[in-house]
């Protein structure tokens, strides 16, 4: 793929800002890079080419040593740290396996066949521990002041580009907060917000293609905003008119459209995992240049559907991107009672799967990783998890007041000095690509967009009575044909008993 | 969910002791001490007796730690540790496995499922759009996997399938289900009938604040596993006196609750307001009305309809979830089995309709008071 972001533009193949020539930290994360590109030869010498990654990945400190790893040894340990590869002295506990570690025995250094495969074993009874003794970093770009933070691994993201997230994130801020108070107008029966979760949902949308499917949970519709979903379409489905999609038959914030490759919302957690698995193998088959991307929470993962989810597209080798939004809360439940692995990255490899955890308020970092992540997934024709760590700023839904479980000062740490929002707009402004006076245009043309959109909305004519039955099937059943010329007698004989504006 | 209620649900009007109606539950003696208590405390008294009551019975499910999405187990946490009233993550199948076995135990688990709408996981995958599927890989073909289910694989056959040597009946699953104004899809449905084709479980479903508190003691009480599903419209809406003390309401005794003549009612849950209003209309153009409260679908009280119908003659069968394959179905069948010559005409049913619970169509799609009207009419007239 050529690097030209959707605008139109070429994004700048050096990044604004040029990086020292040692980019590499330390030697565990060197190790990582090393394992992942050595593995993923293909995947580097596209990136090279094409997303003018030379700038940043071949220029390493080659004076730091480079381990030589066969295939074999990559293909059984992706992704270890070596920093965990050291044993306890006093107990048989033993954190992950040495990367490369030859026994002295040489009955350790058989293999056993198993229906597995081949191997090694030990007559020392080691048990892999509960955790690592390091929690997986989290890969960030830019700091809470928005500044590069030096040395960072990043994909260069233009003016253009950059500007565009900045407004669709602030978008998505006052989307969020005047549907908000529309629900609490009662003018719309209900809404859930994405408060505190922008840069995961516009940076992520940024880094796909259109033709990438999406199978959202329920708090990405920046998603869809920045596919070109527009105020007015979304305002038409929390109001369940005429000019909904969904046809008013669901509850406000299930949004869909197939023209946008973003399937509908439903309220059932993580059943769209497997459904990602099985639109990803449809990809494949159809050899498109297309992932399924899917969206997950950290409760959702609990569900048995993610365990499906991320089972059948590693064994089916489907291209799916799995994104977990670990935002620390599943309504009242406290992450802490949700699981007790290192979140969810770990997991990915139970599965066989490549993963990587990143700052989820960090647009840089998410648009990296979930660029890279794709790519790998079409190239590699693999699964990838990629989990976002983040805050439910919001209460979970219209339906909750979260102050009831949460500190008030923890929401407002997160609403202010954690905030994506804030952090992106900083590198944008010291870019100088964005000013004060853009912002408060951008903010008051919303805003006023938004109420005209509402407006609108709430005029606009009802959906007709044949909804109701169409689409249960793809052709109306004789029982429905049946009820629905009932109903409509019904209607015009007592009208008073329904809700007006409904056309028979 | 909860102050979506207050915002827009329907008003519910219960009925005084007027008209002949008992609407209103007369289980308690009157000297008793009563409390004016809505649906959502009168099961939290429930769950706190219950709890009291069994130091080996224990509350869980998601977010019921913090009193719950319907708050009706507010208190139950503080009050007797965390220990026995806990969150679990967010998985119904596992809610309910973990809950078979701690009762297989001896314990009593008095699981919460979020919503009605949330219970197939812990039912079948099957139900949901998608198929469980496996590829067989020597074939190439995909299989439709059969059952893999906590409710109807596990927990209704634990005492059969070991000859009684083991029982899961200290499991009670608690569920809001049903219309409750802007619900749509996935907070709205009625998924009963589902459950009342398992042998094995019983499936409980109270009309009322005071009717809840003594069926659901019951329930729990019970050595059989049950589905208790919990009318979530009138959580709030729904107001009566209340006993403070510990009782029960037997399981799979239906309740006359308005006697009358001409046609027998039979319902359950919240839709028992609207055939009471139903029938108040009917009264009024003459139509002598008797409405019966099934309380238990699972096993059900066929005699007290039986002896209703053979008085009256007509029966008329109510509720929310779709016509087709309906609850509404079972009692229509046993009823003419057993009272084929005492009818004067077809045994009606005022169901929902056979669509996806809808959002924007929702009073178009209700078994509403005057659909229900018609009905009576047509029957008594037929």
């Amino acid at each position: 793929m050529t690097c030209q972001v959707r605008q139109g533009t070429t994004c700048t193949c050096r990044p604004s800002n040029p990086l020292p020539t040692n980019i590499v930290k330390d030697t565990t994360s060197f190790l990582h890079m090393a394992m992942w590109f050595a593995r993923s030869r293909n995947l580097v010498s596209s990136l090279r080419q094409n997303l003018g990654l030379s700038a940043i990945l071949i220029k390493r400190n080659h004076s730091s040593p480079r381990p030589v790893f066969t295939n074999y040894e990559l293909s059984s340990k992706v992704f270890l740290d070596p920093s965990t590869s050291f044993r306890h002295e006093s107990t048989a506990v033993e954190s992950q396996p040495d990367l490369v570690q030859q026994s002295d025995h040489e009955d350790d250094a058989q293999e056993l066949d198993f229906p597995g495969g081949k191997v090694g074993y030990t007559s020392e009874m080691k048990f892999i521990p509960e955790s690592s003794s390091r929690r997986i970093p989290c890969y960030r770009v830019l700091n809470e002041h928005g500044k590069i933070i030096s040395d960072s691994d990043f994909i260069p993201v233009s003016e253009k580009l950059a500007v565009r997230m900045y407004e669709q994130m602030a978008t998505l801020q006052v989307m969020d907060h005047i549907f908000y108070e529309a629900q609490r107008q009662g003018r719309i029966s209900f809404y859930l917000t994405s408060v505190g979760e922008e840069a995961i949902n516009i940076a992520s949308a940024a880094a796909l293609s259109p033709e990438d499917v999406v199978l959202p949970q329920y708090r990405e519709p920046g998603v869809l905003l920045w596919r070109g979903f527009t105020l007015e379409e979304f305002a038409n489905q929390c109001f369940g008119n005429k000019a909904d999609y969904g046809k008013g038959r669901q509850m406000p914030i299930h949004y869909g459209s197939n023209q946008h490759n973003y399937f509908t919302v439903s309220s059932p957690i993580a059943t769209q995992l497997p459904q990602a698995a099985g639109v990803g193998y449809a990809l494949k088959m159809e050899k498109k240049n297309a992932c399924a991307v899917t969206f997950i929470g950290d409760g959702g993962t609990s569900e048995g559907d993610f365990h499906a989810g991320l089972n059948f597209a590693a064994v089916m080798e489907a291209p799916v991107v799995f994104i977990c939004r670990n935002n620390g809360w599943a309504i009242s439940t406290h992450i802490s009672e949700q699981f007790r692995s290192d979140g969810i990255v770990v997991k990915g490899q139970a599965y066989g799967i490549r993963s990587i955890r990143v700052d989820g308020n960090d647009a840089l970092a998410v648009y990296s990783a979930v660029r890279s992540a794709r790519e790998m997934a079409v190239t590699e024709q693999r699964p990838v998890l990629i989990e976002a760590m983040t805050y439910r700023v919001g209460h979970h839904s219209t339906s909750d007041d979260s102050t009831k479980y949460r500190e008030a000062d923890e929401i407002q740490y997160w609403k202010m000095s954690r905030n994506p929002v804030n952090r992106f707009k900083k590198w944008v402004q010291d870019n100088g690509w964005w000013s004060e006076e853009d912002e408060s245009k951008l903010r008051s043309s919303t805003r006023k967009q938004l109420l005209q959109a509402i407006q609108a909305a709430e005029k606009w004519e009802k959906q007709p009575l044949t909804e109701l039955f169409n689409d249960v099937y793809d052709v109306k059943t004789k029982n429905l044909e049946e009820q629905e010329v009932g109903l409509k007698a019904l209607v015009e004989k007592q009208p008073q008993d329904y809700p007006t504006g409904f056309h028979i | 969910m909860a102050s979506l209620l207050g915002r827009f649900c329907r008003k519910l009007v219960v009925p005084g002791s007027a008209h002949g109606s008992r609407m209103i539950s007369t289980t308690a003696c009157d000297s008793e001490a009563v409390k004016s208590l809505n649906l959502y405390s009168a099961i939290n008294q429930a769950l706190h007796i219950a709890l009291e009551t069994d130091p080996r019975s224990y509350v869980f499910g998601e977010d019921v730690g913090f009193g719950g999405v319907f708050r009706c187990t507010t208190g139950l946490a503080e009050r007797f540790g965390k220990n026995r009233v806990f969150n679990t993550p967010l998985c119904e199948q596992g809610i309910v496995g973990f809950g078979i076995g701690l009762a297989a135990m001896g314990n009593r688990a008095v699981v919460e499922i979020q919503f009605a709408d949330y219970i197939y996981p812990a039912f079948d995958q099957v139900k949901r759009v998608f198929p469980t599927l496996e590829f067989d890989f020597s074939t190439a073909e995909f299989l439709i996997r059969g059952f893999n289910s906590q409710i109807v694989n596990e927990a209704a056959k634990f005492r059969y399938r070991s000859g009684n040597q083991f029982n899961c009946g200290g499991l009670t699953i608690r569920a809001p289900y049903g219309a409750v104004g802007h619900g749509g899809h996935y907070h709205s449905q009625s998924p009963e009938a589902f459950f009342c084709h398992v042998p094995g479980i019983k499936v409980v479903i109270p009309r009322s604040p005071r009717e809840a508190k003594g069926l659901l003691l019951s329930s729990i009480r019970d050595p059989n596993p049950v589905v208790f599903f919990e009318p979530k419209w009138l959580y709030r809406q729904a107001v009566e006196e209340v006993p403070e003390h510990d009782y029960m309401i037997p399981l799979s005794q239906a309740e006359v609750i308005r006697e009358g003549n001409d046609i027998t009612l039979v319902g359950w849950g919240a839709q028992l307001t609207v055939m009471e209003q139903a029938c108040l209309d009917a009264e009024k153009e003459g139509i002598s009305c008797e409405l019966i409260d099934l309380k238990t679908l699972l096993p059900w009280d066929k005699e007290t309809v039986e002896a209703s119908v053979k008085k009256t003659g007509r029966l008329l069968i109510s509720h929310e979830a779709p016509v087709t394959g309906g609850f509404g179905a079972e009692i229509s069948a046993t009823i003419l089995e057993r009272c084929f010559l005492k009818l004067e005409a077809p045994v009606s049913r005022v169901c929902g309709l056979d669509t996806p619970f809808p959002l924007v169509f929702e009073p178009f799609y209700m078994p509403t008071k005057n659909k229900i009207l018609d009905a009576i009419k047509s029957t008594v007239n037929y």
